[in-house]
């Protein structure tokens, strides 16, 4: 098997290294280079297939190492490798999926780390944290030491480093691990983070020898003196068994089944409607003016008309006014506003609020019915006064409709039962509906 | 048979019909009843829906997965796409198939969740630095809605590229009656995959490479940066250029393949109303009146927003003297009108309060 990567080929049984020919773009003394020398050496000795391996770099100066190796290769925007790793993991779990990023990335993208550690799919993340952005003229990021001079601290940076082991640690990660560009057991660690299943991070610090080595006079003595000092000590910080994610979903959906498309609607009752009949229902939210509406619509459709059913509420789900416009036709309507709606079910004072400027407009053939404890609308209609007795709010938004559409002779009470008996809470809606027909209309 | 259904329900039919096995996607309204139906939908069938961190993480997630080889869609509204706009852009360079859904509601900013808009016209666009081309469809209703998404999935992998469903709230979440026909199934595509050699190519520019996928053959590369065909970085001027002219080229030199149109004509007519989305219902009444009235109009419905079917356009202007465009913005597609119509009077209807466009309105403006 023959593996190829820029113009590159490499025998995958005696595969030496993973690095092409290429030689590396970074600094002199730049910790880079050597950290992806240990990532050589990790996947050289887990023996990964390159063509099954994906590198996901990041931006800035580690953002360039993915060209150096022999393996697949995704190089996105700045912050969101972890994004494109997970959406590779999650469709494909067989593919070994590592992150290369730096402190930078690691900032920007702290929603995805966040999400990424609790979530524990299965990527390895390697951070190659030199303490500020060398790319772009050594800027603090959020790895910065506190009072570190950057070009963006010239007094010192008065922020507190983010702890990116222990961050990863308390949000559910399985693996992380706080390392040095000069430590032996680098390999050793890739390693580890690599064959843990879930989430894995590996915190490694570097020396920026173009900018930060040289405004804090920084060497790799100072550097080990600082992380004791501070409290970022080397070593293995979390390493714990989780379910990965990729693999825990697909157990969690083995054995769903694919619902049923909805069962289309048989044409088996008839209407007698010759013309686009308009209706508002009018009432607050919790009052199952949408569902009650939905319900006469499919009544509609039973008897061969077409429905259109647009409601209208606040963001707010369990309070304000909720109205619901439904048009019923013998044809197809386009979807248009309800601009003289023939009749209007207003059953609360959120829903007559909200509705007043299209009572005001009604044609004086409109018919308007209310309940007891609506103000008196404004408007030319016919207006009659429903009284749903001692119902639930709910049921009685059900029966006042259902009174108002079969006094009218808009749809037989048969259809609005058989679109009840086949919905759910069938029962419910059916004594609603039998109680709607011994109420007094006006 | 007949059935009763929204928008957004017959987006998720026609993805799933499409052969979609991948979505991300983070809750918005008026979107968020496609991610709900996608929980139920893809799992079931051996796909991934998964709720991201938030809507970066969402079109991220799925680009990795399309580059892993799904057929990958996200869906959201306005405030959704300002975020999603650099990973946009990313998909355009990367050539990656992706369906991107846009519901549509009042801007700017937070705007309003619930009330209808159609203000992402142009932001569908341009709403990615560089300026390159996308493919951007508009459903009129929700039969629209299941053919335009199962269409939408063709064209992301025709081109390799993302395609923006654009709707609206009153499409989305209208419940409508639809006959049980316009849901018929589809037969998917396989993928043609190459398994070999570079993942990109930018001669001739017009021309459109077998996407590789990671896990299929050799290994390769894929980089947002300014790259070569083997997608390493390049900064090199006359691979640059071939670049940047093959992502316009493939979608721009394919406007008759893409164009999407629905031409109504009336002899005689001097007046042409242009629609799309949820105002062409409207349009189309309004075309229907007037001529009960005894008026010569004709109607042209857009359903392939983006490129612009200019050919189309110019096309139904014979003997048209008046052109009337309803928007639910402020004149967000009359402008691209506007460049075509010469002399023609151009005159716009257009409401940004949240309601509909009613057909009277159209009606006054055809006189």
């Amino acid at each position: 098997m023959t593996v190829v990567s820029g113009d590159l080929a490499t025998d995958l049984t005696t595969l030496e290294t993973f690095r092409n020919a290429l030689p590396y773009p970074f600094c002199p003394g730049c910790g880079h280079g050597g950290v992806l020398d240990r990532l050589d050496e990790a996947l050289r000795r887990l023996g990964r297939d390159p063509a099954r391996t994906v590198l996901v770099s990041d931006i800035g100066c580690s953002g360039l190492s993915d060209q150096y190796f022999v393996t697949n290769a995704f190089h996105g925007l700045h912050g969101r490798s972890i994004t494109y790793a997970s959406g590779i993991k999650l469709a494909d779990p067989a593919l070994e999926v590592i992150v290369l990023m730096g402190d930078g990335s690691a900032g920007i993208g702290g929603a995805h780390l966040l999400a990424a550690a609790r979530r524990n799919v299965g990527i390895t993340v390697v951070v190659m944290n030199n303490l500020n952005f060398g790319m772009t003229g050594g800027q603090h990021s959020t790895t910065t030491p506190s009072g570190a001079v950057t070009s963006t601290t010239p007094g010192g940076n008065l922020e507190q480093p983010l702890d990116l082991c222990a961050t990863v640690a308390v949000n559910g990660a399985a693996y992380a691990h706080r390392a040095t560009q000069w430590d032996d057991d680098l390999a050793d660690r890739l390693v580890e983070a690599i064959e843990t299943p879930g989430f894995a991070l590996l915190d490694v610090w570097e020396l920026c020898t173009a900018y930060f080595v040289k405004g804090n006079r920084l060497s790799r003595r100072g550097m080990e003196a600082l992380m004791e000092e501070r409290g970022f000590r080397r070593g293995t910080v979390v390493h714990r068994a989780v379910d990965e994610y990729a693999a825990a979903y697909r157990h969690a959906h083995q054995a769903d089944a694919p619902a049923a498309p909805p069962a289309p609607i048989a044409i088996d009752h008839a209407a007698t409607l010759d013309r686009p009949y308009g209706v508002v229902v009018a009432g607050s939210a919790g009052g199952r003016v949408r569902s009650a509406a939905r319900l006469i619509a499919e009544a509609a459709v039973r008897c061969g008309l077409w429905a259109t059913q647009r409601d209208d509420y606040p963001v707010t789900v369990q309070a304000g006014h909720s109205v619901t416009e439904l048009l019923l036709s013998p044809a197809p309507q386009p979807l248009a506003a309800l601009e003289t709606p023939e009749l209007m079910v207003v059953l609360s004072e959120d829903g007559r609020r909200r509705v007043s400027s299209t009572l005001r407009r009604l044609r004086a053939d409109a018919t308007v019915v209310t309940v007891a404890g609506v103000a008196a609308p404004e408007t030319p209609a016919r207006v009659v006064v429903a009284d749903p007795g001692r119902l639930a709010r709910g049921d009685a938004t059900l029966a006042v409709l259902v009174t108002a559409i079969t006094a009218l002779g808009v749809l037989p009470a048969q259809a609005i039962r058989a679109a009840a008996s086949a919905g759910a809470h069938a029962s419910a809606n059916l004594a609603a509906i039998e109680a709607a027909t011994s109420l007094p209309l006006g | 048979m007949r059935e009763y259904v929204d928008g957004n329900a017959a987006i998720v039919r026609g993805a799933v019909a499409a052969g979609c096995t991948f979505f991300a996607g983070y809750p918005i309204t008026p979107a968020s009843g496609i991610l709900m139906a996608m929980m139920r939908e893809l799992p079931a069938r051996g796909g991934v829906a998964i709720q991201g961190e938030d809507e970066i993480a969402s079109i991220g997630m799925c680009i990795g997965a399309a580059m892993a080889g799904s057929r990958a869609m996200t869906a959201t509204s306005g405030p959704g796409m300002s975020l999603m706009g650099e990973n946009l852009g990313l998909a355009i360079m990367g050539e990656v198939p992706l369906v991107v859904v846009d519901v549509q509601r009042l801007g700017p900013a937070t705007g309003g969740a619930t009330t209808v808009g159609q203000g992402d016209v142009q932001f569908a666009r341009w709403g990615t630095p560089g300026g390159f081309p996308t493919i951007a469809l508009a459903p009129t209703d929700a039969a629209d809605a299941y053919r335009l998404t199962i269409r939408a999935f063709e064209l992301a992998d025709r081109f390799r590229c993302p395609v923006v469903l654009l709707t609206d709230k009153e499409v989305a979440t209208t419940l409508t009656t639809v006959d049980a026909a316009a849901f018929a199934p589809v037969a998917v595509v396989e993928r043609e995959l190459a398994t070999a050699g570079a993942p990109y190519r930018y001669a001739p520019a017009a021309d459109v490479p077998a996407l590789r996928r990671y896990g299929a053959g050799d290994a390769f590369r894929f980089t947002g940066s300014t790259h070569d065909e083997r997608a390493m970085i390049t900064k090199d001027r006359p691979t640059v250029d071939a670049l940047n002219r093959h992502l316009a080229a493939k979608v721009e030199k394919h406007v008759e393949e893409l164009t999407l149109v629905e031409l109504d004509w009336q002899p005689g007519a001097r007046t042409l109303v242009v629609s799309y989305g949820v105002t062409a219902g409207a349009a189309r009444a309004a075309v229907e009146a007037a001529r009960q009235r005894g008026r010569a109009v004709a109607s042209l419905v857009i359903r392939s927003l983006w490129p612009v079917p200019e050919a189309a356009i110019r096309a139904a202007l014979g003997g048209i003297e008046r052109v009337i465009v309803p928007e639910l913005n402020l004149g967000q597609y009359r402008r691209e009108i506007e460049r075509l119509t010469g002399d023609r009077e151009v005159i716009g209807v257009n409401r940004v309060d949240g309601d509909l466009i009613g057909l009277e309105e159209i009606l006054e403006a055809v006189g």
